[in-house]
């Protein structure tokens, strides 16, 4: 385990089981849990497509999942009933799953960001996502007050003359190039599964806001080591492991 | 003294005007009450006034840096959340000074933990304590008991006197009687 080939894929996907779940308590608070599956997918699709451009497919994928961020609230009014996520999921997942079964190139990448085989973050990257993490924690630090406000008072939010720039935007932009960041290392429905099933665990057994994202967080990163170690020892693909000890613990504790 | 807000034949509405012309004034550390009937426009003036509901005609005057806190009929959608009081609090700067003994020793609870009547009235405590000139409430008697009404009561009473200004609508007839300093009528006709 402590070969590097290991070590390194496992440290990443630790900074990002810190990550994942505090985004996926806002998220939740906002009903939009289910925009983590949109943009894990739109990334899936956006890293494919970069790859068969010979260009980096983290790139594309945080440039496709940032696109659908960014103009989430654009397509969210002209698609009413909150069916924007799922035109968002819908168009990734298709359009991925076609690229891997069309292009030799795409077909590795594509079987392993859906099969959840961990892709092998190497040295180079660990550094990047660790200054993401401490840069994503900062930004919903100082964000944090306003998307509870928001959600809860918004026309109080509103007469008090604050603008939903950088609040709403920006949190959207954040959630979507993280889960880019995630579905490249994780696989899209390890993302998803560390994003939604902390923060609902936290939702249903906190007593307060605060200790609601640190249970998140703290699940998290147990459920990850395990299903790591799991996964290894096992021989099995880590994605479909994750999900399973995940909600496995979760129901363990929902009680 | 310059009041805190000055509306002139102000006609509001959404798609389409909701409301006959209103004219008013408040001053600080003035509570003044707004009625009429269902279906009048009185939330819609509210709405207007802060920013939400469209202005179709007649203007709004607002003091230069006046800070508006605005109670709407909608509940904080705090089922489910795992959200304390005091956090709550903490959101809108409100300060829990002042609360009810029933509701001040309750601050660590989850808000869902709490009865219906606890969680409505610091869900309105919430906007009535904030940092603000002038206070917007949108009948926040709905949910209350006579115990809540009558420290509700109190407690405008107590900010007004410190200089905040209140317009409120409400169809209770009692309340507006008792907390208002002077209670103006909208039916179909102007109102002045």
């Amino acid at each position: 385990m402590w070969n590097e080939i290991f070590l390194v894929p496992f440290l990443t996907g630790l900074v990002l089981a810190v990550l994942l779940p505090v985004l996926g308590c806002y998220l939740r608070l906002r009903d939009e849990w289910l925009a983590a599956l949109a943009y894990a997918h739109v990334a899936a699709a956006g890293a494919l497509l970069a790859l068969l451009a010979h260009l980096p497919p983290a790139l594309g994928g945080m440039l496709a999942a940032g696109a659908a961020g960014a103009g989430k609230r654009a397509l969210a009014g002209r698609l009413a009933g909150g069916a924007a996520y799922a035109f968002l999921l819908l168009a990734g997942w298709a359009l991925a799953v076609l690229l891997t079964a069309n292009q030799p190139m795409a077909e590795r990448l594509g079987h392993a960001l859906f099969d959840g085989q961990l892709y092998f973050a190497d040295a180079g990257q660990l550094p990047w996502i660790v200054l993401w993490l401490l840069a994503a924690l900062a930004v919903l630090a100082r964000l944090s007050r306003w998307l509870l406000l928001c959600h809860l008072y918004p026309d109080f939010f509103r007469a008090q003359g604050r603008k939903s720039w950088p609040v709403q935007p920006g949190f959207n932009l954040l959630a979507a190039l993280s889960l880019a960041l995630a579905t490249m290392n994780l696989g899209v429905m390890g993302a998803f599964a560390l994003v939604f099933v902390p923060p609902w665990l936290a939702f249903r057994r906190a007593r307060n806001w605060r200790g609601g994202l640190l249970l998140a967080t703290g699940f998290s990163v147990v459920a990850y080591g395990l299903a790591f170690f799991a996964a290894l020892h096992l021989d099995q693909p880590f994605g479909p492991v994750l999900a399973l000890v995940v909600m496995g613990l979760a129901l363990l504790f929902a009680a | 003294m310059t009041p805190l807000l000055r509306v002139e034949g102000l006609v509001a509405g959404w798609q389409a005007p909701a409301c006959q012309a209103v004219s008013l004034a408040i001053g600080a550390g003035e509570i003044v009450g707004l009625t009429g009937p269902n279906g009048v426009g009185k939330s819609t003036v509210l709405a207007a006034l802060a920013g939400r509901a469209k202005v179709f005609a007649g203007h709004v005057e607002r003091r230069p840096g006046l800070r508006l806190a605005l109670q709407t009929q909608e509940v904080p959608p705090v089922v489910g959340l795992s959200l304390a009081g005091s956090e709550l609090l903490a959101l809108t700067g409100a300060s829990p000074e002042g609360l009810p003994p029933w509701l001040a020793g309750r601050l660590d609870l989850r808000l869902d933990r709490l009865s219906g009547g606890q969680r409505h009235y610091l869900a309105l405590w919430a906007i009535l304590a904030a940092p603000a000139d002038l206070l917007l409430l949108d009948e926040p008697t709905n949910n209350l008991d006579a115990a809540g009404v009558a420290h509700l009561v109190a407690s405008l009473r107590a900010r007004a006197a410190a200089g905040l200004g209140v317009l409120v609508v409400s169809h209770d007839a009692e309340f507006v009687k008792v907390a208002c300093d002077r209670v103006l009528c909208m039916e179909a006709s102007d109102v002045e």
